[in-house]
């Protein structure tokens, strides 16, 4: 990906990112984001879902942007599953990551496998 | 519905590959074994290092792989080489494999007298096999006959995100056509393990699933090691994935979103038709013998980075995640889900074409790890040799 990530950072103002499923609160960045930039959405998931929109900060490629806005405790959808709970309010345009989501724990995974 | 054109055994499954082979049950006469290949042109040998000197568990497993992938249908006839000593389970195999409805047989040199008779004999027992399957004719056989076993390795970054939920649009169009797919790497679903149980048909497979996941982490600790403290990696992390959850989530997605209808040992047979899961280890090679064993005829792999890994007894397909890795190891690389990075191709437009190269493989059309002869084989070891 190296000759692509290249051209991105001469034009860091677009970028875009897939939609797994259309649940999803989260978008993969396929290329590299600056502040800023206008994040186009692409995938399976992004047919009829939330527009594109504008990144926050800066967004490596591989990293997670934030479509639909996450109250802390909230979980952050990708795949259509939980695959982690909010630790702070995200709004849309941010950086979805280790700083401000946790994975579950124990109790919440048997929680959910009783369905 | 889906068909192909495969070979209808003797007890009714369908082969998509109509090989005859010749195993090793002593790591001593593996290069005998190799020999028998080249002696009997067409033959498959299968050498492994497996032998006689191994605790009960093991060599209930090396006994359980040898005569699964023996009895897949993919085989119209399998050969055993033992020792011919007090441990050697040569016949036993072979009796395996026939009671898994194979046409199957044992030759040892003490009970040949000697390696330069049991080759002679071997020889002429192969060349008979191989004239006998060369009558059976290809036949039209549904997709609900077909088990398709699942796999990753040399996974990247985009392996979550193009291949394998990619893979899974294939694995659900498989369940809905009346087939198999098996998902297997116990230690790559720890971390998903509830949303599989989720999906169990009942709360017993359910708890068998969650029984599998808590011993395999049980013997893990054994050894010093915690996986969901290693996981994600620093590694991991800097590509972007956050959570255990969702490091897990990209690899079970390869089976798609159909209910899990049953939990199977390493190498053993599924009962069930849909989405099953095989206890496995995560290394590759190890994952797809256990699944041959267990009567997968075509194994589709997803990969990032690029590997080799084939089987000698079923095709295994090459998914490639990014078009780069497709563009520098095209011998590789049998369908490239890198479209769905470059805008060119959706989840839905890969999975359909997964589909297809599977029926066509199935068919007869040989796949990139078959055109260069990869053909790995090796037996998941739980203790050390005795």
């Amino acid at each position: 990906m190296r000759e692509e990530r290249v051209r991105v950072a001469e034009s860091p103002a677009r970028a875009r990112a897939i939609m797994l499923d259309p649940r999803d609160t989260v978008a993969v960045l396929i290329e590299d984001a600056g502040a800023g930039a206008r994040i186009v959405l692409q995938g399976d998931g992004s047919a009829g879902g939330p527009a594109d929109l504008i990144a926050a900060e800066a967004i490596p490629y591989g990293h997670k942007v934030a479509v639909r806005p996450m109250e802390a405790g909230d979980p952050v959808i990708k795949y259509g599953e939980k695959m982690g709970i909010a630790r702070a309010r995200i709004d849309v345009g941010r950086h979805v990551h280790v700083h401000n989501v946790r994975g579950l724990n124990t109790e919440e995974r048997s929680v959910s496998a009783r369905g | 519905m889906g068909s192909f054109l495969g070979y209808r055994r003797a007890d009714g499954r369908v082969g998509v590959r109509n090989h005859v082979v010749v195993f090793n049950v002593a790591g001593e006469i593996g290069p005998l074994v190799r020999r028998l290949g080249e002696a009997a042109p067409g033959v498959v040998p299968v050498v492994h290092p497996h032998g006689y000197a191994q605790f009960p568990e093991d060599r209930e497993q090396t006994l359980r792989a040898l005569a699964g992938n023996a009895a897949n249908p993919n085989v119209a006839a399998a050969l055993f080489i033992g020792l011919g000593d007090e441990r050697d389970f040569a016949e036993e195999a072979a009796e395996r494999a026939r009671a898994l409805g194979q046409r199957a047989a044992a030759l040892t040199v003490r009970g040949e007298g000697g390696a330069g008779a049991l080759f002679a004999r071997a020889v002429e027992w192969l060349k008979e096999a191989l004239a006998e399957a060369e009558g059976v004719p290809r036949v039209t056989a549904s997709t609900a006959e077909l088990i398709v076993g699942l796999e990753c390795g040399g996974s990247d970054g985009w392996s979550g995100i193009t291949a394998n939920p990619a893979l899974g649009v294939a694995s659900d169009l498989i369940v809905a056509d009346g087939g198999t797919v098996i998902l297997s790497e116990t230690t790559e679903a720890i971390g998903a393990e509830h949303i599989l149980a989720a999906r169990a048909v009942s709360k017993k497979v359910a708890e068998e699933f969650l029984a599998l996941i808590e011993a395999y982490e049980t013997r893990m600790k054994a050894e010093g090691s915690d996986y969901r403290k290693g996981n994600p990696s620093p590694g991991n992390i800097r590509g972007g994935l956050t959570t255990l959850d969702e490091k897990s989530l990209g690899c079970i997605k390869k089976a798609g979103s159909t209910p899990l209808t049953e939990v199977i040992a390493y190498a053993e047979r599924p009962t069930q038709k849909g989405f099953v899961f095989m206890d496995s280890p995560g290394y590759d090679v190890d994952s797809v013998t256990g699944m041959v064993a267990g009567g997968a005829q075509v194994v589709v792999f997803t990969t990032g980075r690029g590997s080799p890994t084939g089987s000698p007894i079923a095709p295994v397909i090459k998914v490639g995640t990014n078009s780069r890795l497709y563009e520098r190891m095209p011998e590789h690389i049998d369908v490239n889900a890198g479209v769905i990075l470059d805008g060119k191709g959706t989840l839905a437009s890969v999975g359909e074409e997964i589909y297809r190269v599977i029926h066509e493989t199935a068919s007869g059309k040989k796949c990139a790890s078959e055109r260069h002869g990869h053909a790995e084989f090796a037996i998941w070891r739980l203790a050390e040799s005795v």
